[in-house]
């Protein structure tokens, strides 16, 4: 029996930038609902705000005014340490651009949430490291720097980065927009399977390919939700990444 | 454990960046070299110029013997024999801001050697004189004390004595018997050349032997002596030490505080003045290329801290969504600039001093290193590191994480 828990909820969240004498509205009471072991799409053309919302909700910047509460608690009257200890144990994230450390290697840059967090003991920090890289299949590029990898297998870093700390939920911001289509489909692939092993993950995307591997899609425009829809077709990485290997299999023998 | 990681942190990122660390340090490491060297020549060349300046004499007190009044007929400066050698001692035992004093007996003479003969000045001293003067033996050896007291037949020679009586100035004539006031002396050594003094005076033109040798075996009268010269402790105490010698003198010759006294102190007061105006000229001098060096150092490593940090602030955005606290952030860039501004100042004291030593050697400049600048400059260039390492890091670390990702 699957009851259905809320961890996320934002009541009229609202979030203006002050640019000269006119206040742009990123978002316009925006409320919102998101339950353990969703995997949540969040799409819309650039300046609809979804951007701004998942930074939001993910500790990384304050709205203007409004209600978070994660697992039941308020978010927003925390200060700045308590909001560092929350992205630390219970977010990960995951940028466009991988933000991963420069000159640092793989399983450095996976240590590093590790290192921030008093709870981990400096004897597991580096087996909690190698495991979360081999969950991502990187297990033999423990040693790499950044720029040695491609777009894929630095995305997949970072995402073992924000697996570290076993966090509720993983923030993933346009993911694959540095990626070609079937590396995103393989990151695709990793999420699926991390959703399937119960972590939440929140994505901004405005690919409508990719947002058809989530459950749940959210449409923003001009700073506020128009759809919030389950996704019909799902579409399944695993298959997906078979169907391509078949037809480049067809392509180069004629 | 948690500091601990902060510096496992601060190390791991200082060592991924070696270029960035060793560029940041470099900053350092040439403010703290610059202001150690060109302090340290800086106070060679002062101690230089005192030392020169000093051997000048300019600390030297002469004490002549009164004048003397016969009938209304005033004789001048040293035609009354008043000084006794129990002047001279007194001063030495009484007066401390005197710190040499010699008794001077001298008298015009013939010397002899062989078939050739020169006439030159005898002076009987003590061995304050060649302190005093600033003299010092080339060949052979200074007179010691055992011969004053025994006021052995022995002399120390200047280099135009020797050329005029053995007919080459480089002879050396160290054991040589030369017949003096019709007594036979023995040269132990000669003096380094000294050249004219101020007023073209050949100053080698000189025989110096024991003060007793003098008084005893060659003076008509044994009671009397011919000056004293003394020195004082230092420059600036020269006009105190006048002071202090005028008035025992004044006790030892009972005389009135309304009489004349019977003898009369002098110094060099002109060298004095001049010696005072070029300490201050130094000193001044010293103070602003210390400051200016300091200041340039300490622009260096500004700006270099500056830029480091600022260009971090990405990273800063980075560690902080995946969840450092500001002042984990704060420790850590303060470690790592602690690490940089050590590191780079020892690195820098070393250099300075090698620098210096290199110039002493190679460019024959004397260098004198100061504690004081070694800690004037590796404190300034520490404080400077660590506040431009921390202050942007606060900036960056009190921005909304998002807000520094986004930095450019």
């Amino acid at each position: 029996m699957a009851e259905l828990e809320n961890l996320i909820t934002v009541k009229d969240l609202t979030k203006t930038y002050v640019t000269g004498s006119i206040d742009v509205f990123a978002l316009k009471s925006v409320s919102l609902t998101i339950n353990k072991g969703e995997f949540v799409a969040i799409m819309g053309a650039s300046g609809s705000g979804k951007s701004t919302f998942m930074n939001i909700i993910g500790c990384l910047d304050n709205p203007t005014s409004g209600e978070y509460l994660m697992e039941g608690k308020d978010v927003l009257t925390r200060d700045k340490d308590e909001l560092a200890e929350l992205r630390n144990s219970k977010l990960g994230f995951v940028f466009q651009s991988f933000n991963l450390l420069p000159r640092t290697s793989a399983q450095e840059n996976v240590e590093l949430p590790l290192l921030y967090n008093n709870r981990v003991d400096a004897s597991i920090r580096e087996k909690k490291a190698i495991e979360a890289l081999t969950s991502v299949g990187l297990a033999d590029r423990l040693g790499a720097m950044p720029n040695e990898l491609s777009g894929g297998q630095q995305q997949r870093v970072a995402i073992a980065r924000a697996l570290v700390n076993a966090p509720l939920v993983i923030m993933a911001d346009e993911p694959t927009g540095n990626l070609d289509s079937k590396t995103s489909y393989e990151i695709m692939g990793i999420f699926q399977k991390l959703n399937d092993e119960g972590i939440t993950i929140v994505m901004v995307t405005h690919e409508p390919d990719i947002a058809q591997f989530a459950k749940t899609n959210i449409v923003f425009k001009d700073g506020t939700i128009i759809a919030n829809h389950a996704v019909m077709d799902r579409k399944n990485a695993v298959e997906e990444l078979k169907l391509i290997a078949s037809l480049t299999e067809e392509k180069s023998t004629p | 454990m948690k500091l601990f990681n902060l510096f496992r942190i601060a190390y791991r990122s200082l060592n991924r960046n070696k270029l960035r660390s060793f560029l940041t340090m470099l900053g350092i490491i040439i403010g703290v070299a610059s202001v150690i060297a060109m302090l340290a020549i800086g106070e060679g060349s002062n101690q230089t110029i005192q030392k020169s300046i000093s051997s000048l004499g300019t600390n030297s007190i002469f004490i002549y013997p009164g004048t003397n009044t016969n009938g209304g007929v005033r004789g001048g400066a040293g035609s009354n024999q008043t000084l006794k050698l129990e002047d001279a001692d007194a001063i030495a035992a009484h007066c401390d801001l005197v710190k040499y004093v010699t008794p001077i007996v001298q008298k015009k003479s013939q010397l002899i050697f062989g078939p050739k003969n020169w006439n030159s000045t005898i002076m009987g001293v003590r061995n304050d004189y060649m302190l005093i003067r600033s003299l010092s033996v080339i060949k052979g050896s200074a007179i010691s004390e055992a011969e004053q007291r025994s006021a052995a037949k022995v002399c120390l020679v200047g280099v135009t004595v020797v050329f005029n009586l053995f007919g080459n100035e480089d002879y050396n004539p160290t054991g040589e018997i030369i017949r003096m006031n019709s007594i036979p002396v023995k040269i132990i050594g000669v003096l380094a050349k000294m050249g004219q003094n101020t007023f073209g005076q050949d100053q080698d033109d000189i025989v110096l032997a024991p003060f007793y040798t003098v008084q005893k075996r060659m003076m008509i009268s044994t009671d009397h002596i011919g000056s004293i010269l003394a020195s004082g402790k230092s420059e600036l105490q020269v006009v105190d030490a006048v002071d202090q010698i005028t008035s025992l003198l004044r006790e030892k010759h009972k005389i009135a505080p309304s009489d004349d006294i019977d003898f009369t102190v002098r110094t060099q007061s002109e060298l004095s003045n001049i010696f005072g105006s070029i300490t201050k000229v130094m000193t001044i001098l010293l103070a602003s290329i210390a400051g200016i060096s300091l200041l340039v150092g300490g622009i260096g490593i500004m700006n270099i801290m500056l830029v480091s940090v600022t260009e971090r602030t990405r990273e800063i955005g980075i560690r902080m969504a995946i969840g450092a606290k500001g002042r984990d952030v704060l420790f850590q860039f303060v470690i790592e600039s602690i690490l940089i501004s050590v590191v780079g100042g020892i690195i820098g004291i070393i250099l300075g001093i090698l620098t210096s030593e290199m110039v002493a050697t190679f460019g024959g400049w004397p260098v004198v290193i100061t504690p004081l600048s070694i800690i004037l400059s590796f404190g300034f260039s520490s404080a400077i590191g660590l506040f431009f390492g921390w202050y942007p890091a606060r900036k960056a670390a009190a921005l909304n994480p998002i807000d520094a990702l986004r930095y450019e």
